[in-house]
């Protein structure tokens, strides 16, 4: 059937199974536009700020595991997806990015809201496209939505000229994808995975670093069952928080920066690190001269350029995370570990890492632990970046798959609203909080009020500590407490809420906590708290920075504070 | 760990952009392009490049995993070592009398290279080799004067029976996809 590209790129979509779109017109747009209400399977959320749209299609993704979609004009609506296409380059989430262009007469003139946004985003995308025919359009949309979820999942951007959208071409949505230079490995190698198996089967005292590969391919109860029957104990990154719940008795936290003292000193002593679905950030690994000095490392990645980047590796098996550890677990011998369970056991006990102070004073770490005790664990948290993401990170209690869902590799400060509210879109049942920081939410403010005007349901917990909080902790204990540049002077985000027609509350006492979060589950629609916390909170445990794993401080002390500011990379 | 030179044979869909984005992960990862050369392979829609990069073995294969991980790069192989011939042509514009030209003429045919245009003041020399026939000629006519030289950039073919094209991975016979 002959269609106009508008309509081949509409029917393409649902043909994909796109539910949801999120967006901003413009001229060189306007015909797709045009066209997409004859679709009504396609659901378009107008948002306030194109980086919103990015995040929402990354928030819907990560929530449920399907390609995200995000829309916008030629020139500043597409510059204005860049970051969150980068956000979800980073943490390899599966979004595809659709930019009007202008008509193809005019590309290389310099025309107006013309910008190579092919070229702009090339670092930052798996892969893009610039559209140049009508004909060749439902084989883009197939392909870039096959490289979005297959693999490693990435965004892949689109830009489509104005012009492209008005022709015309036959309409036939291919049945397949012939990508000859893109052929992801998902069986891991057999010899590979038998001796990872015997690796297992010696080591003494071996750690499960299982990162959000996990999360990616559904390896739930493959890792579980690996953990189980070896008896190894699993720690996770920071992108790998609630691949495996963390009351299980193998659980033994996250590594890294703000990680757990107990996983941080497990991984330093271990004699063998399984890394499954992780990347080394160096975030996660302190100083990679003493990342895990005495182990011998397995690294399982469905990404070959992955392994060997960042640390050195013993036994390297390509492949999808969830097809390896079927296989690895078959060759799996059972073992007990005793001793070296009792070992991090007693570190556990030793460096507890995560009370919470008994004070007067309205505490972030208490907001979180409150949150996480009025819904029972059951809700899907979405973070900022800064403090605050540590400490929800920290303090609430993941135990159910893909419940948190955070901006990890490029953290991104404003990810938290339009992250959350396309999560809560994607999957309306879920009970979904957006912890904010005061600083990244304005960033993204505006999204407010598309949750009001499309009633998302999100329940807002701003962590108002007056700062740009974890900058401002590297200033305390780097740069003498010079607090330049980090104190808000935050607006009455309350009032702001309302102004947008989303109800909120402030909160400055401990009394107030539960209450409050209480009335925000009772409201049917979005509700905002402003909890006014602490200020000067630190975040601990922490590694300095250029440190190892094993130097984690888990006070505040004065060795923190001899760290010069020259240390820091 | 030692840099040295490593030379990369790289099989591309003839898409445009494709140089770019590979230019691209170069520079991004750090790597500077010693040398790059491209033009059609034996196969339709197939560019074959081969890329010349200095650097430690382990930074060069984290490089080439990296490219072939570019969704328009179906092949790369590290050609680098004895089995692989390279050839780089160049043409050189040298100064020349009547006095010396002759003496430029016995040079450029130790080397066979050839003599392709020559006026008053001037000769210019077509030389294919490797890199190092080529550095050695334009060391020696160096002496002479030189006004101008252009180089290709090097091409590399493994010897025998071991091919870094697709014999094995047409892509009309790659693996598809629903
Ligand atoms: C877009 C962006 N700009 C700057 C930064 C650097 N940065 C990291 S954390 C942070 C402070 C975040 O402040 P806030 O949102 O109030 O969270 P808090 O740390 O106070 O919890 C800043 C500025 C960033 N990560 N992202
Ligand atoms: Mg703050």
């Amino acid at each position: 059937m002959r269609m106009t590209g508008a309509e081949i790129i509409c029917e393409s979509l649902v043909k994909e199974g796109v539910e949801v779109i999120f967006g901003i017109l413009g001229g060189a747009i306007l015909p797709l536009y045009d066209t997409i209400p004859r679709y009504p399977k396609l659901r378009h959320v107008l948002v306030g700020h194109e980086q919103g749209a990015a995040h929402a299609a990354e928030g819907y993704a990560r929530a449920t595991g399907k390609v995200g979609v995000c829309m916008a004009t030629s020139g500043p609506g597409a510059t204005n997806l860049v970051t969150g296409l980068a956000d979800a380059y980073l943490d390899s989430v599966p979004v595809v990015a659709i930019t009007g262009q202008v008509t193809r007469a005019l590309i290389g003139k310099d025309a107006f809201q013309e910008i190579d946004i092919t070229g702009i985003t090339l670092p930052v995308t798996k892969h893009n496209y610039l559209a140049l025919e009508a004909s060749s359009l439902a084989m883009t949309v197939k392909e870039a939505f096959y490289l979005a979820r297959t693999g490693r999942p990435g965004p892949v951007l689109i830009d489509l000229p104005k012009d492209v959208q008005i022709n015309q071409a036959e309409f036939k949505y291919p049945e397949r994808v012939s990508l000859p230079g893109y052929k992801p490995t998902l069986q891991g190698h057999a010899a590979q995975i038998k001796k990872a198996a015997n690796l297992i089967k010696e080591s003494r005292r071996p750690v499960l670093i299982a990162g959000r590969g996990i999360i990616i391919s559904g390896a739930y109860d493959e890792l579980k069952r690996l953990a189980e029957k070896a008896q190894i104990p699993v720690i996770t990154t920071l992108l790998g928080v609630s691949c495996f719940p963390e009351s299980h008795a193998l659980s033994y936290g996250w590594l890294g920066m703000h990680g757990m003292a107990y996983a941080n000193l497990a991984v330093s002593d271990a004699d063998l690190v399984v890394a499954i679905g992780m990347r080394f950030d160096d975030r996660a690994t302190g100083r990679v001269s003493g990342f895990a000095p005495q182990a011998r490392i397995i690294h399982i990645d469905i990404d070959p350029a992955e392994i060997g980047k960042n640390v050195r590796v013993d036994i390297p098996i390509v492949g999808d995370a969830r097809v390896v550890l079927q296989a690895l677990n078959k060759l799996v011998t059972t073992s007990k570990h005793a001793d070296w369970l009792k070992q991090l056991d007693s570190w556990r006990k030793e460096h507890p890492s995560i009370t919470i102070r008994d004070c007067e004073e309205l505490l972030p770490q208490f907001v979180i632990n409150k949150i996480h005790e009025v819904t029972g664990g059951e809700a899907t948290i979405v973070t900022g970046v800064g403090q605050h993401q540590m400490w929800a990170a920290q303090h609430y209690w993941f135990d159910r798959p893909n419940s948190l869902i955070t901006s990890g590799g490029l953290g991104t400060m404003g990810f938290e609203l339009p992250a959350a509210m396309g999560a809560k879109i994607g999957c309306p049942d879920e009970t979904v909080w957006c912890i904010a920081g005061d600083g990244g939410f304005q960033m993204t403010i505006q999204e407010l009020g598309t949750i009001a005007r499309e009633q998302v349901a999100v329940k807002i917990a701003i962590m108002n500590n007056g700062y740009l909080g974890m900058v401002r902790q590297w200033q305390d204990l780097f740069y003498e407490k010079r607090y330049f540049a980090t104190p808000l002077n935050c607006p009455d985000f309350v009032k702001i809420a309302e102004a947008y027609g989303v109800p909120g509350m402030t909160v400055k006492s401990k009394q107030e906590v539960v209450p409050a979060i209480k009335k925000a589950m009772s409201e049917p629609g979005p509700f905002l708290i402003n909890f006014m916390v602490k200020p000067e909170e630190n975040v601990y445990p922490m590694i300095p920075p250029g440190a190892a794993l094993s130097e984690i401080i888990e006070e505040p002390s004065k060795e923190v504070r001899s760290w010069s500011a020259r240390n820091i990379p | 760990m030692v840099s040295t030179k490593h030379t990369l044979v790289s099989m591309v869909a003839d898409r445009p952009g494709v140089l770019n984005r590979m230019a691209s992960l170069f520079r991004r990862r750090g790597f500077n392009i010693e040398s790059i050369a491209v033009g059609h392979s034996e196969l339709p829609g197939i560019s074959r490049m081969t890329i010349v990069v200095a650097g430690t073995a382990a930074m060069v294969e984290q490089v080439r995993k990296q490219v072939e991980k570019l969704v328009d790069v179906i092949k790369v192989s590290d050609v680098t070592g004895e089995g692989t011939i390279t050839r780089e042509l160049a043409l050189i514009k040298v100064r020349a009398t009547s006095a010396n030209r002759s003496e430029i003429m016995q040079t450029v045919d130790i080397f066979r290279a050839n003599i392709v245009d020559v006026s008053a003041d001037s000769v210019t020399v077509e030389v294919t080799g490797d890199e190092q026939k080529i550095t050695s000629l334009y060391r020696l006519l160096r002496g002479f004067g030189i006004k101008e030289i252009a180089r290709t950039g090097v091409i590399a073919m493994t010897r025998g029976n071991v091919s870094s094209s697709l014999t094995e991975e047409k892509p009309a016979r790659a693996k598809s996809d629903k």
